[in-house]
């Protein structure tokens, strides 16, 4: 484990505060997503996910074919799609746009996918004004932070916390009352769609036999981006593509309940190209991009390609024993909880952070809840032994292959295990039948050390199952 | 360019070459009730037609919008001009609502065609009034489609929504929204369904109604 993600871990578990703010949070969501797929408000529920992961299956599959197919009918809308390979083609297409129509001023509505290019800070750096609309991602752009979970990216903040934020930034006085802190930022946010250049989406799909790009939202703020101003840039990475609009019944019915239980969100924006003749409003303007950005170097990978399946609707973060305790700044990148446990190895390289996929217990909820039925766990699974393989290459940890030789060997030899169990029991101290949670002096090793920091032991129980096996 | 090198790479990555042939993809899956004997279509059409409406109508109230049935147009105008109290207010120019006589009640301005007056009259209305081209009635939602009938701002900058809907246009949800418009996009830049009034809960998952779009919503089914 690098000593970063180590860091912010045990940050994260000694903050009772958080502790608790991520805890209600990830339980609500739970208890919402589990009412609204419950068999008497969704009787289809696991047909609706065994077909949407057969449709993500048939599209990842024949990427290239949909990918061109959407193109064709975006253009044919008189949208443009715009292929970019990394952050930096994205940041110079939007760069180079602006210019050239003499935009100052972008609104944003949330997208993962600028998060992972860091959109606004390049524009930012060119000085373009980039404002996030979406009031958590507002508050988070304020704070200088990054999304601490996909779907409620500012759970990490209190009420306190925000009141302080808009009163040192935005001048005004400090307002606790969530309701107030609401119309504080639809104010100022309004003032900004209605002066904004360019509006800058996401996508939650790209919908191939019409162009069209959906998005799913509940404030209003990514009508506004895709409405008020002139020119719409939709960015999106190549996976988000489906075949067909009529796929939408199937994914919008998942997407919602299991992100946060509704059935379907406060609004759903099926967008192909600009405003057409007699259309009254809209943008002028339309433009899809199309990211790479890693995701072929994951397509390549065929035990693995599933990971792009994911519709980020964050069930398998809430879900997560793991997420729910060390929460989601303590990951490495955008994505948190077991997806960003998986794609980010396969996106930045796995010597990126090689314990990634080690922080998890294998529990198997995330699989369990994901609407495209992606099976993280064997992914993960898969991850960890590239890891060991390539430590096995660099001729690392020879120790750790020596300690399960040793292992291997004690379990094969009933007499040798049971004695080396009893030897164990007598070192390990007592400690009044309480886990064991840091190395006991007898035993002060750096491996041992190490083991004990990420995991506790349950206390020697005083009589073995052996033992009691030969007295039964 | 980074078009043919991105599709490239996926074609490398895939196995497969440019212009290659698809597998069939699986097979749409949209659940509509199924075909019935005709003489009992009329019949059960319109016992199913209020047990629609009767769901449109408490689904809306589930979200925290407000519905109401209207037996005629003349019904619905009441009840909109009921709710404006006064307020100023901006119509769509949906056929529709003309008909109804909602765009002659006081306050309402209506019939535009210029994107900038009518972004700046929705910018300052207090009451946005459109109809709507389908609703759902298992979720309550309204389908919106642009077009010269349906502007985008005008159920959006208002803080108050107010939808008046002929009955007809009641769908029973998503599965015969998609099996009607197969192609929304052979109709319009934007279809937009809107599922109760605007909210967040991005604090302390405490939920806020009207952070960007309207926090209020009326919903008139009528007929």
């Amino acid at each position: 484990m690098s000593v970063a993600f180590d860091e912010k871990v045990h940050k994260t578990l000694a903050d009772a505060n958080l502790q608790l703010a991520i805890y209600r949070a990830t339980g609500r969501l739970i208890d919402h997503r589990k009412h609204a797929v419950a068999a008497t408000a969704l009787p289809d529920y696991q047909e609706l996910r065994t077909q949407a992961n057969a449709l993500k299956r048939h599209t990842i599959e024949h990427l290239d074919h949909y990918l061109e197919q959407f193109e064709a009918n975006l253009t044919a809308h008189g949208g443009k799609a715009i292929y970019c390979q990394d952050a930096t083609e994205v940041a110079d297409f939007v760069l180079g746009l602006a210019k050239e129509r003499g935009a100052h001023l972008i609104v944003k509505s949330k997208s993962m996918t600028t998060e992972e290019i860091d959109l606004n800070e390049r524009l930012e750096h060119h000085n373009l004004e980039s404002v996030e609309t979406d009031l958590g991602e507002y508050i988070l752009q304020l704070a200088h932070q990054r999304p601490y979970h996909i779907v409620a990216p500012a759970l990490h903040l209190t009420r306190y916390d925000v009141g302080d934020l808009f009163a040192r930034t935005l001048g005004v006085a400090n307002e606790t009352v969530v309701e107030r802190q609401a119309l504080i930022a639809r104010a100022v946010l309004r003032q900004k769609f209605l002066a904004a250049d360019i509006g800058i989406s996401g996508a939650n799909f790209l919908v191939a036999d019409s162009g069209a790009v959906l998005l799913v939202e509940n404030e209003g703020n990514a009508r506004l981006t895709t409405s008020a101003p002139k020119i719409h840039i939709a960015v999106a990475g190549i996976e988000k593509l489906i075949p067909r609009a009529q796929d939408l019944a199937v994914f919008l019915k998942l997407l919602g309940r299991s992100a946060t239980g509704q059935a379907l969100t406060v609004y759903t924006s099926f967008l192909s190209g600009p405003r057409r003749a007699g259309e009254i409003d809209g943008p002028e303007e339309f433009y899809v991009v199309l990211l790479d950005n890693g995701r072929t170097k994951l397509l390549a990978d065929p035990g693995k390609r599933e990971s792009l399946y994911c519709i980020r609707c964050g069930a398998c973060l809430n879900h997560c024993p793991v997420y729910r305790k060390i929460g989601g700044h303590s990951f490495p990148w955008v994505y948190s909880g077991p997806i960003g446990a998986i794609i980010t190895p396969q996106f930045m390289g796995i010597e990126h952070e090689p314990s990634l996929p080690f922080a998890s217990s294998l529990c198997g909820a995330c699989a369990e809840v994901c609407p495209v039925k992606i099976d993280i766990p064997k992914v993960l699974l898969e991850l960890r032994a590239e890891v060991k393989q390539a430590e096995e290459r660099k001729g690392a940890n020879r120790l750790e292959r020596l300690a399960f030789k040793i292992w291997a060997w004690v379990m094969c030899h009933p007499r040798i295990y049971e004695m080396a169990a009893m030897a164990a029991a007598s070192v390990a101290p007592a400690e009044n039948g309480k886990w064991l949670r840091s190395a006991p002096a007898v035993m002060n090793l750096p491996p041992v050390r190490a083991w004990l920091s990420q995991r506790d032991l349950p206390p020697a129980p005083a009589k073995s199952f052996r033992e009691l096996w030969r007295k039964r | 360019m980074s078009r043919e090198a991105t599709l490239n790479k996926v074609r490398t990555a895939l196995g497969r070459s440019a212009g290659q042939g698809i597998a069939a993809p699986p097979p749409v899956r949209l659940r509509v009730e199924a075909h019935l004997e005709a003489h009992l279509e009329a019949h059960l059409e319109a016992i199913g037609m209020e047990a629609r409406i009767a769901s449109m109508l408490r689904a809306v109230e589930a979200l925290a919008g407000k519905s109401r049935r209207a037996a005629t147009g003349e019904d619905a105008r009441s009840y909109v001009g009921a709710v404006l109290d006064g307020r100023s207010a901006v119509a769509s120019n949906a056929p529709f609502l003309r008909e109804c006589g909602v765009v002659d009640l006081a306050g309402v301005q209506s019939g535009f065609t210029d994107a900038a007056a009518l972004r700046a009259l929705c910018a300052t209305a207090e009451v946005g009034i459109t109809s709507a081209d389908y609703a759902l009635a298992d979720t309550g939602t309204l389908v919106m489609l642009a077009s010269p009938a349906e502007a985008r701002l005008i159920s959006l900058l208002p803080p108050v929504h107010i939808a008046v809907v002929p009955k007809e246009r009641v769908l029973s949800g998503l599965d015969e929204l998609f099996t009607i418009l197969p192609h929304p996009a052979a109709q319009t830049s934007s279809m937009v369904l809107i599922t109760g009034p605007s909210r967040t809960a991005d604090i302390e998952q405490i939920l806020v109604r009207g952070v960007h779009g309207p926090g209020e919503i009326h919903v008139v089914v009528v007929g």
